[in-house]
């Protein structure tokens, strides 16, 4: 079985994480209960006749994907996995609107046509003329980790030899309005540097496309390695710590083993509960570090968790602005990463450094 | 590691059938399930035929035995509904007994509810609870619910019509590569006015009932359906001496990389997942006794599946029928849909009929097979394409 | 004629996000398609809703537009010919 590396990233995200050169130096502390993406501009990497129809989340999606590409040196890839939660729900919105208030009269193709939730990845292959393997999962907060899943089997089989995986999610004003009115979307402005005091239900809703080349070779550019993934529709809270456990023991790892915990905490008081054994007592001594108060929460918020880890794992370097406790190792090898969101869909990644 | 990957159960519903024996029996009789839209209130009646099931919301609810604060989509209804099937005639009594998962697949999911409750979200909130209902997993995540699958891997994929024919591939190669002893694979999708106003604007959609390789075809007729497959490993199988009704033995995924919604004139994305499939089976193309085509009755469609055929078969492209004829096109359920009929295609060695077909179509000169046939089958190929240049070939098989 | 021509050129512009253009870009004779201004299938569908919304014109076969949408002249003269509003 071959080993699975991580060759390359590109990020879009709250944060300036489009620069590959740049790691978190100037971080922007936001007060509000959704946030943006910091946009590149689009119009370096797609052609204007190309761009002139694309949504946000397309946008994102095709230039986080460029900057991976650019990353790891590559013209093209074997396979394209992306992981969207809601897909292009701007469009989405837009059409059900038009439908309603036009009565179904005078409708357009194109807001129905980037609607459809593989229309990112569909996008991407036809910027790069990738005709390999194309998929995209749809299943909330394991969207990411599913594609992640889906590229490692296919690796490790030496299927395919490049892979492009990624997370792409975009804001839409209708989604966040009635995700408002049910208690998921935070009801004040919570300063991002003090999201887990917030002390309020609900998360600050965000966007955000993260990309990775995959590669079952390790190359100059490798940022890590992908040792395990492990996905759960359901875990009831008292689990959570002994599933990460058993998920460290099924890799020949143990507690002392993992030298950075990364944690999906997102500051909602009615499921931040599910991080608690972790954070206090599993994982007490273990250096342990946060990142949904820089990218907001959104259902593939997780695949900027994977851009953290690989970062620090190829830079040997924590940002200040992630560390969640005063732990401090000297050399990182391990990360163990465990997302949830509202309680569903939880998964354990684990990198290590090459 | 698994080297067979078995199909000991199914379960299906859609407009000719609420099971397997139903849909079967509409199939080797020529029955379709096309007619005027009868659940869904749109100005467009008139202008569209689909394949609607007859089931109310309420009915569902009361066969599952849902309380009335259910917040569930009709696609999950759907779902639930063909999945227990599913488990029950693999005769699955305790779910717990092996590592098992659900990859699920839809494209509508909860938007028949979206758009029902569109403007009142924001100001009655009796209708809120479906608010969580809207993203594509929340199907899945019920479907999982209702078979008792917890802790588990459960996933959802969506690349429009080809979504469960993908279900299906990676539920093969989880069993494969060790990482599930057991996977309910399929997919749902319920009618929609979202859907309906969409394929509207593409201007595909048939005002008749939709005519697959025909030369006079007009489009497509949506339909509503759902269906799941349970496939096992071989250590599954010998230890439960488990019936096994196919197997999945080919599957291969390629992208069009041509248009956002159109297929290239030549079915290159076809071609390569048909040329990918046969070659993860190991067979040539002799070896395959029947197609069941994509077949929307679109324009662009089947010239170009027709076309990628020729390419793979040359000279002896195997008899092909569409059953899209029957159903209408299911969008992302249709490839576990066509899993289901290509299976019982093998148990019963039938072909089922391409109906609706008149006219030979001038572009080349392959012609469906119009009526029932029986002969013996050992391997059917089922294709399933979609927008974003998604195709996927499936190979079904009686031997391992 | 002249008013309905700048008129289309500015609702193309518009409706199909030629955002970089203007309607002096656009020349009467200008293939609309392919080599010209590069519109494609997904646009064609947009400007028989257009037809349709603007000028009360509709066409059921997307093939009947390929020669009517060959250029802003050819568009002019369907419309001119054909409106009901």
């Amino acid at each position: 079985m071959k080993q699975v590396f991580i060759n390359s990233v590109g990020s879009i995200s709250a944060q300036k994480t489009f620069d590959n050169n740049a790691f978190l130096n100037d971080v922007v502390d936001y007060e509000d209960h959704v946030i943006s993406v910091i946009d590149p501009n689009y119009k370096d990497y797609i052609p204007p006749a190309a761009a002139r129809r694309m949504a946000k989340g397309i946008k994102m999606g095709v230039v986080a994907s460029k900057i991976a590409l650019q990353d790891a040196g590559l013209e093209n890839v074997d396979a394209i996995i992306t992981g969207t939660g809601m897909g292009c729900v701007r469009d989405s919105e837009k059409f059900v609107s038009a439908i309603i208030d036009n009565d179904e009269q005078y409708l357009t193709p194109t807001s129905f046509i980037q609607s459809t939730h593989n229309t990112v990845g569909g996008q991407i292959a036809l910027e790069l003329q990738c005709k390999g393997y194309n998929f995209t999962y749809v299943h909330a907060s394991n969207s990411f980790e599913s594609a992640l899943l889906d590229a490692k089997l296919q690796l490790e089989n030496d299927e395919e030899r490049n892979i492009l995986i990624g997370g792409v999610d975009e804001l839409g004003d209708h989604t966040v309005a009635i995700h408002k009115l049910i208690n998921h979307v935070k009801p004040e402005a919570v300063k991002s540097s003090n999201l887990l005091e917030s002390n309020s239900v609900g998360a600050v809703f965000s966007e955000g496309a993260n990309f990775f080349v995959l590669s079952n070779e390790k190359e100059a550019s490798t940022y890590a390695k992908v040792a395990a993934v492990k996905l759960f529709n359901t875990l009831p809270k008292s689990d959570v710590a002994l599933t990460a456990v058993e998920f460290l023991a099924e890799n020949n790892l143990e507690v002392a083993d993992v030298d950075i915990l990364i944690l999906g905490c997102n500051g909602d008081i009615e499921f931040d509960g599910y991080y608690s054994e972790l954070q206090s007592e599993t994982f007490k001594n273990t250096q342990q570090i946060y990142y949904k108060h820089l990218c907001g929460e959104f259902n593939t918020a997780s695949s900027f968790g994977f851009w953290l880890a690989s970062k620090i794992l190829k830079l040997q370097s924590i940002p200040e602005v992630v560390k969640l406790n005063n732990l401090k190792n000297s050399s990182f090898k391990t990360i163990l990463l465990y997302n949830q969101y509202r309680g569903e869909n939880h998964s354990f990644t684990l990198l290590k450094q090459c | 590691m698994s080297k067979g990957v078995a199909i000991t159960g199914m379960g299906i519903i859609s407009a000719i059938g609420n099971n397997v024996a139903e849909n079967y029996d509409a199939l080797i009789k020529a029955n379709k399930g096309i007619s005027r839209v009868k659940k869904i209130k749109t100005n467009h009646v008139n202008d569209i035929m689909v394949g609607e099931i007859s089931f109310t919301n309420g009915e569902f609810e009361q066969q599952l035995h849902l309380s009335s604060d259910n917040n569930y989509s009709r696609t999950a209804f759907l779902g639930t509904v063909a999945a227990k099937e599913a488990i029950e005639s693999a005769g699955i009594t305790d779910i717990d007994a092996y590592k098992t998962g659900l990859i699920s697949a839809t494209s509508v999911g909860g938007m028949d509810m979206t758009e029902r409750y569109f403007y009142d979200y924001l100001e009655d909130n009796t209708t809120q609870k479906y608010i969580e209902g809207h993203h594509a997993g929340d199907s899945t995540q019920k479907i999982a619910e209702q078979l008792g699958i917890e802790k588990s891997l459960v996933t959802t994929i969506s690349t429009a019509c080809s979504s469960a024919a993908n279900a299906i591939m990676l539920g093969a190669r989880l069993i494969k590569s060790g990482q599930l002893d057991r996977v309910i694979v399929g997919g749902a999708d319920c009618l929609s006015k979202f859907t309906i106003n969409g394929f509207k604007t593409l201007m595909i959609l048939s005002d008749t009932y939709n005519t697959p390789f025909d030369e006079n075809r007009k489009g497509l007729n949506l339909g509503e359906a759902a269906a799941f497959l349970v496939l096992e490993s071989d250590a599954v199988v010998q230890a439960e001496n488990k019936t096994v009704l196919a197997y999945v033995k080919g599957y291969g995924n390629a992208n069009d990389a041509y248009h956002q919604t159109a297929s290239s004139d030549n079915g290159d994305g076809a071609f390569l997942a048909m040329e990918k499939a046969l070659k993860i089976a190991d067979y040539t193309p002799d070896d395959i006794d029947y197609i069941n085509a994509h077949g929307t009755a679109t324009g662009n469609n089947d010239l170009s599946e027709g076309r990628a055929i020729i390419r793979v078969f040359g000279e002896n492209v195997p008899d092909f029928s569409s059953t899209k004829a029957y159903t209408g096109h299911t969008l992302a359920a249709a490839g576990a849909i066509e899993a289901v009929y290509s299976v019982l295609a093998l148990q019963n060695n039938v072909i089922y009929p391409n109906l609706n077909f008149k006219t030979q179509m001038k572009e080349f000169d392959i012609t469906p097979q119009c009526q029932l046939k029986e002969k013996p089958l050992n391997t059917v190929m089922s294709n399933s394409f979609g927008f974003g240049g998604n195709c996927s070939t499936i190979i079904f098989s009686k031997e391992q | 004629m002249d008013a309905l021509k700048q008129e289309l050129k500015e609702n193309i512009i518009e409706q199909l996000n030629l955002e970089d253009m203007s309607p002096n870009d656009i020349a009467n004779d200008d293939m609309l398609f392919g080599d010209g201004l590069g519109l494609d299938s997904i646009d064609a569908l947009e400007l028989i809703v257009m037809l349709d919304k603007s000028y009360g014109i509709k066409l059921t076969d997307p093939k009947e537009g390929r020669a009517i949408f060959e250029s802003i002249d050819t568009m002019a003269a369907y419309i001119t010919e054909h409106r009901t509003k």
